[in-house]
């Protein structure tokens, strides 16, 4: 596993505010992704991971603050950046009556892949679903579609990667075979990876650095193991309960209880 | 601009079509059938009547054929941006590197392969059928064409906008906004029997208007209107670049208040 370089910051997010209706959905958040990690935000539903993580997309504009990616402002550079990046979600789809070769191929020549049917082989290879290039998107089990927006989101080898709850609705199985799958990715690619999950086991399992978010700020962060020892909890997903629960947690290391507004 | 990107993008609902014949139906069916009632009604008033009618079935084809091409053009960027809602494919694309420029060239080729095979299948079935000859109006077909083809992507910009502003429940403006216009715009009458007249100044003011004005003097008198031309020329130069304007500002007012995830993942 590549050790995070904490010289080179290739997404950054300077006192980042997001309001809608005068809510702060994200409240001066910021945050330094590197190249080689892998950086989980969590939080429960409407802590702002997601605003963030559009924000970070350029599908949401923020209020204030600033966002930038390989050392260039995000919306002045958009699309130099975005062909460095990638994204996939557990929230959206590729077309669904098309095949499966035919939605890569598509996204292969949207990012300018060279050699793109062995670019899109590969990856079917990598995810151990090549018997499915032939397939129907529409008929895929949700492990499957998983997989098969993994592989558009790795076809241009991405220096950054956003990944938005990439094993929600997944059995043990798939999910474990995900979570492989993201760590071999960053170990091959050496790219920054950005994480949510609402699963613990693959916080833990994945990232090498947390965020917490609730109301929009940053609660609490650091390595999972030391946010555990640090809050005096048993486990990661006790840590969340609390935050998501009462909005604050103890810092045992500063003794300093944070108080989300 | 990249091509590379606009090829890219066309190729996939050059996929989407070929993969679902039943958008190709509807593409040919609901044009067809509307040719074919317009066609024996004209032929049956026709029959029964004396006068200039063999004339005004060339009209009345040549502009049900023409308005088709408004209404394809519209829908190639309409239906297009709702293809993308519908499979929840949009925020791929907008987290890609395409620029919403090049987004709205591949609707508007798709608008272009859309209005030749809905043109061709018409033109084909009004030939077989009323023995009509859509190049009776000659190589004056090639301007209307493109001006027609030009309000239509203007109508498609608009739609999406206002798709945008207003969310899902506004799609059924995608088949509405050109009906908007289809009664100044003169496709089956006379400008002269648009009342009250001072709607026939709102007529004028659209380009649309003057290519229908223009087939039909080019079918009565065999000469084409230059003035016509440069009119809807004019016109749809102003309307394509205020309805670019009106689909920008709609799409960055949608990223400002992170409306574009919310639809896209409805």
């Amino acid at each position: 596993m590549p050790t995070p370089d904490p010289r080179e910051v290739i997404l950054e997010a300077r006192d980042l505010t997001r309001e809608f209706d005068g809510v702060k959905a994200l409240d001066a958040f910021n945050l330094k992704l590197h190249r080689g990690q892998v950086l989980g935000l969590l939080g429960a539903n409407g802590a702002g991971k997601t605003t963030a993580m559009n924000c970070m997309l350029g599908l949401t504009l923020p209020t204030s603050g600033a966002l930038f990616a390989f050392g260039k402002e995000l919306q002045a550079h958009r699309i130099e950046i975005l062909r460095r990046a990638n994204f996939s979600s557990a929230y959206t789809a590729l077309p669904a009556n098309l095949l499966v070769w035919q939605n890569l191929l598509v996204f292969a020549k949207i990012y300018r892949v060279p050699k793109p049917k062995e670019r899109i082989a590969e990856l079917l290879e990598m995810m151990e679903i090549s018997h499915l290039h032939k397939r129907v998107t529409g008929q895929l089990s949700a492990g499957e579609s998983t997989r098969v927006n993994l592989c558009k989101a790795l076809l241009n080898k991405p220096e950054l990667l956003l990944l938005d709850e990439p094993t929600a609705s997944l059995d043990p199985d798939i999910a474990d075979k995900v979570r492989k799958i993201v760590l071999r990715i960053r170990s091959e690619l050496n790219c920054g990876i950005l994480y949510t999950s609402h699963n613990m086991k693959d916080i833990e399992e994945v990232c090498d650095h947390l965020m917490f978010l609730h109301k929009g700020k940053v609660v609490m962060e650091g390595t999972p193991k030391d946010i555990v020892e640090r809050s005096s909890s048993s486990t990661l997903e006790d840590v969340f309960i609390k935050i998501a629960r009462d909005g604050e947690i103890v810092d045992e290391t500063t003794k300093k209880e944070e108080v989300a507004p | 601009m990249s091509l590379a990107v606009i090829q890219a993008l066309v190729l996939r609902y050059l996929f989407l079509y070929t993969r679902s014949p039943m958008r190709l139906v509807e593409l040919i069916f609901w044009p067809v059938v509307e040719l074919v009632i317009w066609g024996y009604l004209t032929l049956f008033i026709q029959e029964n009547t004396t006068g200039d009618f063999p004339r005004i079935i060339v009209f009345l084809l040549g502009a049900m054929i023409l308005w088709d091409v408004i209404f394809r053009a519209q829908q190639g960027v309409a239906i297009s941006f709702l293809e993308d809602v519908w499979t929840r494919n949009l925020l791929n694309v907008f987290v890609a590197p395409v620029r919403t420029v090049e987004y709205l060239a591949a609707t508007f080729c798709v608008g272009f392969l859309r209005i030749l095979v809905t043109i061709t299948v018409l033109g084909l079935v009004a030939g077989f059928m009323y023995s009509f000859n859509i190049f009776t109006l000659g190589w004056a077909l090639l301007p209307f064409f493109m001006n027609l083809m030009v309000s239509g992507w203007a109508l498609g910009m608009i739609s999406t906008a206002l798709i945008l502003r207003w969310g899902q429940a506004a799609e059924s403006l995608a088949w509405a906004v050109p009906f908007f216009i289809q009664p100044f715009i003169a496709v089956f009458y006379p400008v002269s029997a648009i009342k009250p007249e001072w709607v026939q100044t709102i007529s004028w003011a659209l380009p649309p208007t003057h290519v229908f004005e223009g087939m039909r003097e080019v079918l009565k008198t065999g000469v084409f209107a230059w003035d016509k031309f440069f009119w809807a020329a004019g016109l749809n130069l102003i309307f394509l670049t205020a309805a670019g304007m009106v689909f920008f500002y709609m799409l960055t007012l949608t990223r400002r208040r992170g409306l574009l995830t919310k639809f896209a993942t409805q």
